[in-house]
């Protein structure tokens, strides 16, 4: 009896000892499992970037850099360069991003700061439906509402300018143009500036809220003053997520922008992206250079990303040195 | 417990048996023919058991698969280029035959505010509006072909497909047998380097931005025309008579050109000779290897191509398809033996 008893008795620290190296091995699978996960990002990228480098090396071998500054894309004759359509995912994006920013970081603020927690969570719930939506439908609510909409509203404002319009907003107008793929992409981006941008506001201290109310400022002061620099990291991020979404943008962006290669002074004027071109032409290219012209389009969409995203970095490292100050 | 898995496991093994005694046959191409080849595939499987699984993807797409060897057959709606079938024969060591299926044609399309007739275009109209030549609606070249419309002296909006597509490969093709300076500047293609206007994706983007612009003009395929009741206009044919697509008059088309078929069906019929003929009109087309090692496959797809000759041709007119003439189905079926 009092051996069969004190085998359990010895068996338990045995079990405790087992059970904190079962934590400790959890403890280092844990990290091996996190650590091939965010390895395997970068050698997803890493893959992606060399199959786009092998597949463009017939189109690399023919046009050199005269691709990316040349403006004929003429699939019969095999003369292809990028420029026109660098110039449309930039502009589209750039002005997505231009009517997106204001909206959303301002919804943003309402929702974090000032709307009531139940209509706060009410709002951010169909606010993040809209970011489920599909970009085709998008596509479809822009050409058969925004454009006709658009081409009643816009020529009366550039007629206002009686004559002398800026350059950027002259021109006949009809409909689908680089100004009409900028406001779809704003409508598309800003559901992921608002969620992220209030995420991030919503997580500023309590304390730095009181602490400024408590000096007497302002309920907009505080938030102005204390709580958005706080959370400008943040926010940033949340542009930043949208710029990369209006850059790629495909579909809403192919059935809006007019798909003209060709680069305007005026944003009425029809235009084409990168990403449109290649899904627009991809599964008809035949032959070996016109497919590979494509994919070299996909890999300088690749490197605009890369470094539209680098310059905006630098732009807060170097913002953030002087809110330092 | 034991009886019941027992019999699911004998039901799954009848399902994989029945999967392993039924042909399987992978084909891939045009999505223009794609409503009629579905539909022709869904009723063959149903008489035969022979199922095919045909990717919609594009004219493109079924040539480069056919050429990779990685379907039983391909579908395009533009014959292949001798350097296609150059690089076929390398790759593959045989030849590839073509079988047209169905007829297809391009409408002219527009939208003019105060015009409810429907207007003639003559072949140097169409290709100095698309040359960009050719910008007002009071065009004498267009106000000759309608004496009794009056035509705006409005800028003409020129609309065309953005992506790449056979519809527009039949357009252009059009453009180049009627214009020498469209074939140098421009010439044909799935897509080309356009000279005036502004690209809509698909038949709908074209429709679609055509209605929201007024006086402008596009093209579209002659059945999205029908099926959504657009209008659209005549077109002087060889004969130089102003026809209207239809599909007899498409039909007709093709029959013009029987007489003169190359043996191996690779033939553009835009701008064919002949009384009623519309103009812009094309066939469509299988691309099936010359050799075919697997028995099985070799008697499911050579038995497919009789019957769409024969009992595929009736069911056409309801998806708005024209059938082929009986001269070329008298020329196909005797095709059909070069498949090895």
């Amino acid at each position: 009896m009092a051996t069969s008893a004190t085998t359990p008795q010895m068996a338990r620290p045995q079990g405790r000892a087992s059970f904190l190296s079962r934590a400790f091995s959890a403890d280092s699978l844990a990290r091996v499992v996190a650590f091939s996960a965010a390895t395997c990002i970068l050698v997803i990228t890493a893959l992606l970037v060399y199959e786009l480098w092998s597949h463009s090396a017939i189109s690399r071998a023919q046009f050199g850099l005269k691709f990316l500054h040349t403006s004929t894309w003429d699939p019969v004759h095999d003369d292809f360069g990028a420029l026109p359509f660098i110039y449309g995912t930039v502009m589209t994006a750039f002005l997505g991003l231009l009517i997106a920013v204001p909206f959303g970081v301002g919804a943003a603020i309402f929702l974090a700061e000032l709307a009531p927690p139940k209509l706060s969570d009410a709002m951010t719930f169909l606010i993040e439906l809209l970011a489920a939506v599909p970009s085709v439908i998008f596509g479809l609510i822009g050409i058969l509402v925004l454009v006709p909409l658009l081409s009643k509203v816009v020529p009366p404002i550039r007629d206002a300018f009686q004559g002398h319009p800026p350059v950027f907003f002259s021109g006949s107008f009809i409909g689908v143009s680089i100004l009409s793929a900028g406001v779809v992409l704003s409508v598309m981006v800003a559901p992921y500036i608002i969620s992220v941008s209030r995420e991030v506001l919503l997580a500023v201290p309590r304390d730095l809220r009181e602490a400024a109310l408590a000096l007497g400022a302002t309920r907009w002061e505080t938030t102005w003053q204390v709580v958005v620099p706080f959370a400008r990291r943040g926010i940033m991020g949340s542009v930043f997520l949208a710029l990369a979404r209006a850059l790629g943008e495909t579909m809403a962006v192919t059935m809006v922008v007019g798909n003209t290669p060709r680069i305007s002074a005026s944003i009425l004027a029809p235009g084409d992206s990168m990403a449109s071109v290649i899904a627009s032409q991809f599964s008809e290219a035949i032959g070996n250079l016109y497919p590979s012209a494509l994919i070299e389009l996909g890999l300088v969409l690749f490197g605009i990303t890369i470094i539209l995203n680098g310059a905006a970095r630098l732009l807060i490292i170097a913002t953030g040195g002087n809110a330092a100050k | 417990m034991l009886k019941k898995f027992s019999a699911a496991l004998a039901a799954v093994a009848m399902v994989a048996l029945g999967a392993a005694g039924q042909t399987l046959i992978n084909a891939g191409g045009a999505t223009f023919p794609y409503p009629m080849y579905s539909k022709w595939f869904n009723d063959y499987k149903a008489k035969t058991g022979v199922a095919v699984n045909y990717q919609s993807k594009g004219s493109g797409f079924g040539v480069a698969q056919i050429t990779a060897g990685t379907v039983d057959f391909g579908a395009s709606d533009m014959p292949l280029t001798d350097m296609q079938l150059k690089d076929f024969s390398a790759k593959r060591g045989m030849e590839v035959l073509h079988f047209p299926t169905v007829l297809g044609a391009d409408v002219p399309t527009y939208n003019v505010p105060g015009v409810t007739a429907t207007l003639n275009f003559t072949p140097d109209a169409l290709a100095g509006i698309y040359l960009g030549k050719i910008t007002k609606w009071n065009d004498p070249e267009l106000t000759k072909a309608n004496p009794s419309v009056k035509l705006p002296a409005k800028d003409i909006t020129v609309v065309h497909r953005a992506e790449g597509s056979g519809t527009t490969f039949i357009w252009v093709d059009y453009l180049s047998k009627i214009s020498k300076e469209w074939e140098m500047k421009v010439g044909r293609g799935a897509s080309v380097n356009w000279p005036a206007g502004l690209g809509g994706q698909g038949n709908e983007g074209v429709a679609g931005t055509i209605k929201n612009t007024e006086n402008s003009i596009g093209y579209v395929e002659l059945i999205y025309a029908i099926q959504n009741k657009m209008p659209y206009g005549n077109v002087k044919n060889a004969n130089g008579e102003f026809v209207q697509a239809s599909l007899a008059s498409v039909t007709a088309a093709a029959a013009g050109a029987a007489k003169t078929m190359p043996e191996d069906f690779r033939v553009s019929i835009t701008n064919a000779p002949g009384k009623g003929v519309y103009p812009i009109s094309s066939f469509t087309w299988l691309l099936i290897p010359e050799k075919i090692s697997d028995p099985a496959k070799k008697k499911a797809i050579t038995d497919f191509l009789g019957w769409m000759l024969k009992d595929g041709q009736t069911m056409t007119a309801p998806l708005s398809y024209a059938p082929l003439p009986k001269e070329v189905i008298a020329k196909e079926t005797k095709a059909i033996a070069k498949i090895k």
